[in-house]
């Protein structure tokens, strides 16, 4: 068992409102392991959005309504890890923006400077060796999708990268084009659906090419993006969050 | 083809028309990879290749904030040379300018390098209309003009044709049938073109810098076309954008290393030409005038506005080549003069955000752009920028979404309401990812793709 010195740190989850409304394993995988590594995490009473699918349609004013309540519940939190690189570069660099001018501008630099991704949280500031040996009982060829938002947003890409690599029986497979967009981009997917789908394409191509059985990404807009599109072309590749790779490789979960 | 691209339709309708087009989807493709991995490679030798972009993005804004006195200074030298400038606040004053200076010469064909400002003034459609035949050297631009097509890419104006195409099109218009060899087609084409060098009463060219203390216009190509149309006929016509100086030859060389790297991979193009005015009394060869128009054309209101960092481009394409969106839809389905992240952004900055706004959508924000940039703009930013300024433009059926969804989502019952929802659905389905959902936006997405289902169970980590 490893030594849990940093039980301190007290990191409130932030399940994003794709992890709250489709991926609820998502974030509770992310709970266990940011446990595992050595943090006590307490949860928000709400469920909360950053106001990014507004935001990033130019619709302000309705961003700003809808991330004032996430500022409310997130306000007190001294450290926040987000179950995606999207809203955390969301939180992080544009909340600054969005609250600018407004009474609250001071309380969300606040929150932003404390608001980490995920696994960049766990491989940075926990340390992935306090999550013991990690093992999958599934040894399995895997690809990591970086996601646009973590990689050129918060400029994170060995992060995630260095905890797969931690688990014993995962052979890491590099994609041809892994900084590529998968054609997500939130309300975009939805405002272009076929040219969306299109650019998911290619990000499948590239996955089955090079026979990866599983795509790990670290945001679940593009793992639903991917995925959706790999099974409506009747791909078997599987769509795992990384908090779930790690959870599953554990020692011990604690449940 | 391009008759198929309605641009009084929404660009998704333009999307979905090279969508289609798969042919064309995979030469552009290889294309841009090409493009990209040879920028990769050529800016990994200079020294320190950020220190280099930061400088040119330093150089850029000094020259934006200092504007008045680079063109001031500009229209001294260029007219101590010898040469002729006209300040052209609009499209329509910059084209009749040429035209007159055309006319004038009594010439009745005009040799014309690459450029794209003349496309954005209709430059070629004034000429003829004024009985002025346009030619086009470059052999990008030659292609799409012999095809009646505009250009689809800011440098590689024929980027979306095959040799094959080519090969077509010019065996119809030379009347026999060609091989299908680069260097055949190459030799059709400058055969075609070498007599016009010699009959144009007039050159027409762009200008990639001009250099403010020196009098001095700098044009880069790499088939040596726009150094036989600005010397060889009688009157030499440069067109240029009021943001395209710099004050010195050392700025220069910074936006030079940048501009052959950022566009085709190239440490320098080709030919790197200096323009100092007409000719001297003692001198053989060159114009015996030399026109210079700068045109504004809406670009001095982004001057001291959050876009101001537009008027950093110097044109080299690398956002068009790292676009993923770029790659999937080709330049027409953006508009037919500047296509890309940067068209996106300055196309509805020049004809008015309320017209062309919505193109700033055509981007799923993801920064690729903004990373390669050789001048450092940070484009997915300022797309983001006219998404906002065209907010209010939108469908009242899309504010009133965004406005529902926000009243809803900034209470928790609202939220709590959308989860219930989810979980009644997930009962229906039980649980399974869904192929059709035949739900507002959701029928969108299932269009290409599943959607998740709602598995119902824990929601939030326990407190």
């Amino acid at each position: 068992m490893p030594s849990h010195q940093d039980r301190s740190r007290r990191v409130t989850l932030f399940p994003t409102c794709l992890g709250t409304l489709l991926f609820p394993g998502a974030s509770a995988a992310a709970e266990r392991v940011l446990e595992a590594a050595g943090a006590t995490v307490t949860s928000v009473e709400e469920d909360l959005c950053c106001g990014q699918p507004a935001w990033n349609s130019g619709h302000v004013k309705d961003a700003l309504r809808v991330a004032e309540r996430a500022l409310d519940a997130l306000a007190e939190a001294e450290e926040i890890v987000a179950c995606s690189g999207s809203c955390t570069a969301m939180v992080s660099h544009y909340w600054v923006e969005l609250f600018e001018g407004t009474p609250r501008a001071a309380e969300a630099e606040r929150v932003a400077r404390r608001t980490h991704e995920f696994s960049s949280y766990v491989a940075g500031e926990l340390g992935v060796d306090n999550l013991g040996p990690l093992k999958t009982s599934r040894p399995r060829r895997v690809a990591y999708h970086d996601s646009c938002h973590m990689l050129r947003g918060l400029g994170i890409s060995d992060e995630p990268r260095r905890l797969l690599a931690a688990v014993e029986g995962l052979e890491i497979q590099g994609l041809t084009a892994q900084d590529r967009c998968c054609g997500f981009g939130g309300t975009f997917s939805i405002r272009f659906p076929e040219l969306s789908s299109a650019m998911a394409d290619e990000k499948v191509d590239d996955v089955t090419e090079h026979e990866a059985e599983e795509l790990v990404a670290s945001d679940l807009g593009c793992l639903m993006q991917i995925c959706g599109r790999a099974r409506a072309r009747s791909h078997d590749f599987s769509c795992r969050y990384i908090a779930e790779v790690l959870d599953e490789a554990m020692p011990q979960r604690i449940q | 083809m391009t008759d198929a691209y309605d641009y009084s339709k929404p660009f998704e309708e333009r999307a979905r028309v090279s969508l289609e087009d798969g042919q064309m989807r995979g030469i552009v493709g290889l294309a841009v990879d090409r493009n990209n991995s040879g920028r990769a490679r050529s800016m990994t030798s200079l020294r320190d290749p950020e220190a280099v972009r930061e400088l040119g993005a330093r150089v850029r804004d000094f020259n934006i904030s200092h504007l008045d006195q680079h063109l001031e200074r500009l229209a001294e030298t260029w007219t101590e040379a010898g040469g002729e400038i006209f300040f052209a606040q609009t499209a329509e004053e910059a084209a009749s300018y040429v035209v007159s200076v055309a006319k004038k010469s009594g010439a009745t064909k005009a040799v014309k390098s690459k450029s794209m400002v003349t496309e954005e003034i209709g430059l070629n459609e004034a000429l003829t209309e004024a009985g002025i035949e346009p030619i086009e050297t470059d052999l990008g631009q030659y292609i799409v003009q012999l095809a009646g097509e505009p250009p689809s890419h800011i440098v590689a104006p024929s980027v979306h044709k095959s040799k094959e195409q080519v090969t077509d099109l010019f065996s119809l218009t030379g009347g026999e049938q060609l091989e299908n060899d680069a260097d055949v087609l190459t030799e059709f084409a400058r055969n075609r073109q070498r007599p016009s060098f010699l009959s144009a009463g007039v050159g027409i060219s762009g200008v990639n810098m001009a250099v403010a203390d020196e009098g001095t216009l700098c044009l880069v190509t790499n088939e040596g076309n726009g150094r036989l149309c600005t010397s060889m006929p009688p009157v030499h016509i440069a067109v240029m954008g009021m943001e395209r100086v710099v004050w010195d030859f050392d700025q220069l060389a910074v936006i030079l290393s940048l501009l052959g790297r950022g566009n085709t991979g190239q440490k320098l193009s080709q030919y790197t030409s200096l323009l100092h005015g007409p000719k001297r009394s003692a001198e053989v060869d060159g114009p015996t005038e030399s026109h210079l128009v700068i045109i504004d054309n809406k670009r001095s209101n982004l001057l001291g506005t959050r876009y101001q960092s537009a008027l950093r481009c110097i044109r080299c394409g690398a956002c068009l080549n790292i676009c993923p969106v770029f790659r999937q839809v080709s330049g027409y389905a953006y508009d037919p003069v500047y296509s890309g992240p940067i068209g996106a952004v300055i196309t509805p900055l020049l004809k008015g955000v309320e017209n062309a706004g919505e193109l700033a959508h055509a981007s799923t924000l993801c920064g690729a752009c903004t990373s390669v940039c050789p001048v450092k703009i940070p484009l997915h930013d300022l797309l983001l920028y006219i998404r906002q300024d065209f907010a209010p433009h939108t469908s009242p059926t899309e504010r009133a979404a965004y406005k529902a969804w926000s009243l809803a989502w900034s209470k928790q019952w609202g939220f709590a309401l959308t989860k219930r929802a989810g979980l009644v659905l997930g009962r229906v389905t039980g649980g399974r990812p869904l192929r059709r959902l035949y739900l507002p936006l959701m029928s969108r997405w299932t269009k290409g793709r599943y959607f998740p289902g709602f598995p119902g169970g824990k929601h939030r980590p326990r407190p």
